[in-house]
């Protein structure tokens, strides 16, 4: 497929302006860019079929089952784009949130905005929550940087590292190293655990917090997270917790109560909303007391029978132009009214009955990564298949062509040969059936036959992709 | 597969002296399971570094890893091949895809180090 640039031909339009009919102003010559944008010249027509043929060619969940790990791929009902296309959501314009003079106009959308973060906090224990973050790392630098402004207030200006273990999310120390902390990575035990003791040996006066999720990304219930919060908060040190795996909890436990001081939600996994392909997404933050003072501002707060906007004193100030992705936290709230608390908790239950009915069917083709009970997802090993040459790459190329978006492979990094499987709560017996057959089918098929699986995928629109050139040779081009 | 004259790490980093320095590079079974590499970032010659240092990176298709120093020591020199042909890494391991070389090793620390028959054991083990 050709890409847009090289569809162009030099004077073709989709649209004629008229004749100007009022006198031409022309924009100060400092303004104006030195040479016209190099912009493809196409027909309307050849626009709308490019850019259709584009949209066939992506695998989303509305066309099939995604399992893949760690990023809770669960389909996103439609009453939730219902609601946020209403005209008074969609249409509400951004400085209308921040004007005082018009702010009667919007008091619905600061209700819903005050609601929700008040609800997100509850589902995690937390004492507030803030909606501005625009993304889950935008969340992570969030509350790194709240843990920072606890530190400086409380004059704790010795406090400079951040402990992570390597079963914590992959953009944590990022995150941490972004707000300005150093980074100690911290092994996990043969059981796939955050390891008390190589945890005890990393905390010291320094220690600013450490940055964990739980379940881990090895889908594991971290059961020694009560003596980590423990010893964490006996050196005036955070928790972190990265709502990555938040779906596997829900209504059976709560971060804020686990010992954690600061999280951030993906909107987009736990509580169904697009997941964007890096568009507009929304990575709320959460606090308990310690770093309440501190939260992202304005605020909106209740006041004089109304709601209206102020920042705490403490505030780490703006995180966001506005309130952040808007229509996204809409979405998020139109979920969470759908499901209610009942409805939530089980979400979490169904997702994790979901993972562990795959993980009972597969156990006995595929090696098990851990000995654990799993939670959300379930992690094996394609190490003796590779030994055959079939690679856990292999296998995800090959369930293309059975038509399934493939698992998460070669992450978490601990794990070789990973795969990494996440039904959700939303796919029925019947899907997961049906994927477990194909996957058995092509455990099978790694002894007969591998050689076969290097062909893969041959049904897709691409075939096998060069990594090496796309890693090496980054050139940016608009499609 | 490992050769006999090198030490090894637990971090699958491999050391060897050659000519007055010490060479350092990743295993082969390192290469492998990082897949083809796609960028090598490496030290400044003349930093100093100290055993388990940060002191170099990889990047292969599926990750990024930190290369740690085996031994203590001074950057002597660099493989600047590996920048334009980080495949190296790949297709020669113990040869052409090394990444620096160390000058003033105290070699008592090389002591803790596995031969290569304790590694290739370490090794098997670790990818079950």
């Amino acid at each position: 497929m050709q890409l847009i640039f090289e569809k162009s031909q030099p004077g073709r339009r989709a649209i004629r302006w008229d004749t100007l009919d009022v006198p031409e102003k022309k924009l100060p010559a400092d303004l104006c860019r030195a040479e016209a944008a190099a912009l493809p010249e196409m027909a309307e027509i050849d626009v709308v079929r490019h850019f259709t043929h584009l949209s066939q060619r992506n695998v989303g969940i509305d066309d099939t089952f995604y399992p893949l790990g760690s990023c809770t791929m669960k389909y996103n009902p439609k009453v939730a784009e219902t609601v946020a296309a209403l005209p008074g959501m969609a249409r509400l314009h951004p400085h209308l949130s921040t004007s005082t003079a018009y702010n009667g106009n919007v008091q619905g959308a600061y209700e819903l905005i005050y609601e929700l973060e008040r609800e997100l906090a509850e589902i995690a224990g937390m004492q507030a929550a803030s909606i501005q973050p625009i993304a889950g790392a935008h969340g992570e630098l969030t509350g790194t940087l709240l843990m920072a402004a606890y530190h400086r207030d409380r004059g704790n200006t010795h406090k400079d590292t951040i402990i992570v273990p390597d079963s914590a999310h992959g953009t944590n120390p990022a995150s941490a190293n972004i707000a300005g902390f150093k980074v100690v990575e911290i092994a996990s035990n043969a059981q796939g655990l955050t390891d008390l003791d190589g945890f005890k040996a990393a905390l010291n006066e320094n220690t600013a917090g450490i940055m964990m999720t739980c379940p881990n990304t090895h889908g594991l219930f971290e059961k020694d997270i009560a003596e980590i919060a423990k010893l964490c908060h006996e050196v005036d040190a955070l928790l972190y917790y990265d709502g990555a795996n938040l779906n596997a909890i829900m209504g059976e436990c709560r971060p804020g109560d686990l010992g954690f001081d600061v999280m951030h939600y993906n909107l987009h996994k736990t509580f169904a909303t697009p997941h964007g392909m890096g568009g507009p997404g929304c990575g709320p933050v959460g606090v308990g007391k310690r770093l309440l003072p501190y939260l992202p501002g304005p605020r909106v707060v209740k006041k004089d029978g109304g709601f209206a906007l102020e920042t705490p004193e403490k505030s780490i100030g703006r995180m966001a132009a506005f309130f952040g992705n808007y229509l996204i936290a809409v979405r998020a709230y139109a979920y969470l009214r759908h499901y209610g608390g009942e409805g939530l908790h089980d979400v979490s239950r169904k997702a994790v009955l979901n993972a562990n009915y795959i993980f009972a069917r597969l156990k006995d083709a595929f090696e098990p990564a851990f000995d654990g009970r799993f939670m959300h997802e379930c992690v094996f090993t394609a190490s003796k298949q590779a030994e055959g040459g079939v690679r856990a790459m292999d296998f995800a190329k090959a369930l293309l062509d059975e038509g399934y978006h493939a698992p998460t492979v070669y992450f978490p990094l601990t794990v070789p040969e990973c795969l990494m499987i996440e039904p959700t709560e939303t796919e029925s017996k019947e899907t997961l059936d049906a994927f477990c057959d194909t996957m058995l089918k092509l455990a099978e098929r790694a002894k007969t036959d591998p050689e076969s699986f290097k062909e893969a995928p041959k049904t897709t629109s691409v075939s096998r992709l060069d990594e090496v050139k796309a890693a090496k040779d980054l050139n940016c081009a608009c499609l | 597969m490992n050769p006999d004259q090198l030490k090894y790490t637990k971090d699958h980093e491999w050391i060897g002296e050659d000519g007055g320095l010490y060479v350092v590079g990743i295993t082969a079974h390192a290469q492998d399971q990082l897949g083809d590499v796609t960028y090598v970032e490496l030290p400044a010659v003349g930093r100093a570094v100290s055993q388990g240092d940060e002191t170099a990176v990889v990047e292969s298709v599926k990750a990024a890893s930190d290369i740690y120093a085996p031994a203590g020591g001074t950057v002597a020199e660099v493989n600047g091949a590996l920048e334009d042909k980080p495949e190296l890494v790949n297709q020669d391991p113990y040869g052409a895809g090394w990444f620096f070389k160390l000058k003033d090793v105290d070699a008592s620390e090389l002591g803790g180090l596995m031969d290569a028959a304790a590694y290739a054991k370490y090794a098997a083990e670790s990818e079950h």
